[in-house]
């Protein structure tokens, strides 16, 4: 059974979460601000953090990078009530895995802490929006062409993403294995991870973020 | 003699003489005539003698009494000067009273006037008509600067002042009464330091008068500086005030974000009716878009786009998910691919049965691309009814105006697409 680790500081939402993933995932721990979080990861263990993006202490991004230094295995799935382009890029160029909203439907989560425990990523229609927002336009100012644009084909994945499609139906759609789609988002979450691109900084910077 | 309160008194009747002659320069005049001094009616502060002997040589009056009451304090003698013009000159008739239009003098004029003050002001130091070192160099060379000042500074060069914010020097021009501030101020300071200065040293009865000086000092280049002291507190104090409100708002939009918000996603969680949830929604787009958005430029596509959503889910309670790749300015093409995007979505919303319908779209370099799509009931293209046909149509219609083209993938069970492409208007 996947363990997972929940860290928000929203109780109702907090008793939610148990409730609809008890069941099929193991909950090992339970946080709510940034300190009680590392501690509690630091100690567990777990495969999958659930990492609220808006936490009293620091954010999400100070446990991200706080368990980096020491779990590397950890892997962290980001959830929020926001989608606003500076929570989503800020927590992926941190090191989360994936990110969904709070509104999310409890089978859809599921679904994508398994992904994410997998190794693969979880990009929202609206990630693969801001990710196609920020690779967008030209090329000068490229320093590593390998990191700093994407492929024709994870263009043409993360398109269909951003329509709405799930990784079976984009892989349906372009004749793919759903193996395939998931190395390519895997591919550009990389990417968006460690580009130094200047068309992303400057987009990260018109939005208010590094 | 008059001693440093003569000096002071000078000083302060300087005021009107300035403020006339902002006026009076600004009337229309006729050129008069006769040879004699007239004196004026229109550009007048005692008896207009000074303002006909301006308008007679062409000189701006301002020297003139400058003139005369920088002679007035170097022992008096400007007093006697100004009498003696009154005496041999005529009082206006009507018709001569708009005189000749009074010119700014000309740097040589001045330099010309400045050195027939200096050498008269020599002349009766010599002979003893005077008050004093102390006291007459630096009110004169006060006056003397302000003159230049004012001389030098016609309207356009206000103006460029007035563009640098901030600047002590816009600050003293500032308003009807700028110059005559400058004027009191500088004669002021002059006065106060010469007072000062002439006395250190001296007995008990002389500290008084240092003090008196230093008071006077104080007084002047608060005179001066005042108004840009003044507007640069309030400018702090309003730079204050705009910084707690931030401050205020991003504490409440933290609150908000943190209570409301978390709210609105439980009740879109839970097995709340469709009616709820999509009031949820759309609340929470609302305060979304009041707390994290700048005001949304007008005549963009990117927030027609994102409105299309708000419209679809009012009228028929099914969410909208919408994408939106790029910005353009909303040109014709622009508007007609949001309009067609909104009537698909509407549509799917509509018929599809579907519980969430999705928007993209996105902007290339030579081409605008939309999709509307739905995991609906789906329909067989070649068997519509007549009235999708018709929203079909229109949709096709409205692209195709402009160049574009329509793709309409759809099978029963298997959602609908709608695809829209459209090539960008070259001039956008």
């Amino acid at each position: 059974m996947i363990r997972v680790f929940l860290v928000d500081d929203h109780h109702f939402f907090l008793s939610g979460l148990r409730a609809e993933l008890g069941g099929e995932f193991e909950i090992v721990g339970e946080a709510g601000e940034v300190d009680a979080a590392v501690d509690g990861i630091r100690r567990t263990r777990p495969d999958v953090v659930l990492l609220d993006v808006h936490l009293p202490g620091g954010g999400g991004r100070a446990v991200l990078e706080a368990i980096r230094q020491t779990d590397q295995d950890v892997r962290f799935l980001a959830l929020s009530v926001s989608d606003a382009a500076e929570d989503v890029i800020g927590v992926i160029r941190a090191g989360a895995r994936g990110y969904v909203t709070k509104t999310i439907s409890p089978h859809d989560l599921a679904a994508a802490i398994r992904r994410v425990q997998g190794g693969d990523a979880v990009f929202s229609p609206r990630l693969a929006g801001f990710v196609l927002d920020a690779f967008h336009g030209d090329l000068t100012g490229v320093v590593d062409p390998e990191l700093d644009q994407l492929t024709a084909r994870e263009r043409e994945v993360l398109r269909h993403i951003a329509r709405g499609f799930t990784y079976k139906e984009v892989a349906r759609r372009l004749h793919l294995s759903v193996k395939t789609v998931e190395t390519h988002v895997s591919s550009v979450l990389r990417k968006l991870q460690l580009s130094s691109r200047h068309e992303l900084t400057r987009w990260a910077s018109d939005r208010r973020l590094v | 003699m008059a001693g440093p309160s003569g000096a002071c008194h000078h000083g302060l009747r300087a005021p009107p003489t300035w403020r006339r002659t902002t006026t009076a320069t600004q009337v229309p005049q006729r050129p008069a005539s006769s040879a004699a001094i007239v004196r004026s009616r229109s550009n007048r502060v005692l008896l207009g003698v000074a303002g006909g002997l301006g308008e007679r040589l062409g000189v701006d009056p301002v020297l003139i009494r400058v003139a005369f009451a920088v002679l007035a304090i170097a022992g008096g003698s400007g007093v006697v000067l100004y009498l003696l013009a009154w005496a041999v000159s005529v009082e206006p008739d009507d018709e001569l009273a708009r005189a000749r239009p009074v010119r700014r003098p000309a740097a040589r004029q001045a330099f010309a006037l400045g050195l027939v003050v200096l050498g008269t002001m020599l002349l009766l130091r010599e002979v003893g008509l005077w008050f004093g070192d102390q006291i007459v160099w630096p009110i004169a060379l006060a006056a003397a600067g302000s003159a230049v000042i004012w001389a030098r500074s016609d309207d356009r060069d206000r103006a460029r002042w007035a563009r640098i914010p901030g600047n002590p020097i816009e600050a003293m021009f500032t308003g009807r009464v700028g110059l005559i501030r400058i004027v009191v101020g500088g004669l002021l300071v002059a006065s106060g330091l010469g007072l000062g200065f002439a006395n250190t040293g001296a007995d008990l009865a002389a500290a008084g008068d240092a003090l008196l000086g230093v008071a006077i000092t104080l007084i002047g280049l608060s005179l001066i500086f005042g108004p840009w002291a003044t507007r640069l507190a309030s400018q702090l104090a309003e730079e204050r005030r705009g910084r707690i409100r931030s401050e205020a708002r991003a504490e409440m939009a933290a609150h908000l974000h943190d209570s409301v918000l978390h709210t609105l996603a439980l009740i879109q969680r839970a097995d709340a009716s469709p009616e709820v949830v999509n009031l949820a929604r759309r609340q929470e787009r609302e305060l979304r878009a009041w707390l994290y958005r700048a005001p949304m430029p007008e005549g963009r596509l990117r927030p027609a786009v994102e409105e299309i959503a708000t419209r679809v889910e009012q009228r028929h309670n099914v969410p909208v998910d919408v994408v939106v790749v790029g910005d353009a300015p909303l040109d014709e093409a622009a508007r007609a691919l949001v309009d067609a995007c909104q009537e698909a979505a509407l549509n799917a919303a509509r018929h599809s049965g579907a519980p969430l319908v999705s928007v993209y779209v996105e902007v290339e370099p030579d081409e605008l691309t939309g999709f509307v799509r739905d995991e609906g009931k789906g329909f067989d293209p070649e068997e519509v009814p007549t009235d999708r046909r018709g929203i079909a149509d229109s949709i096709r219609g409205r692209i195709r105006r402009h160049g574009g083209t329509v793709t309409i993938l759809s099978s029963p069970g298997e959602g609908t697409e709608v695809q829209l492409r459209l090539p960008r208007s070259q001039f956008s």
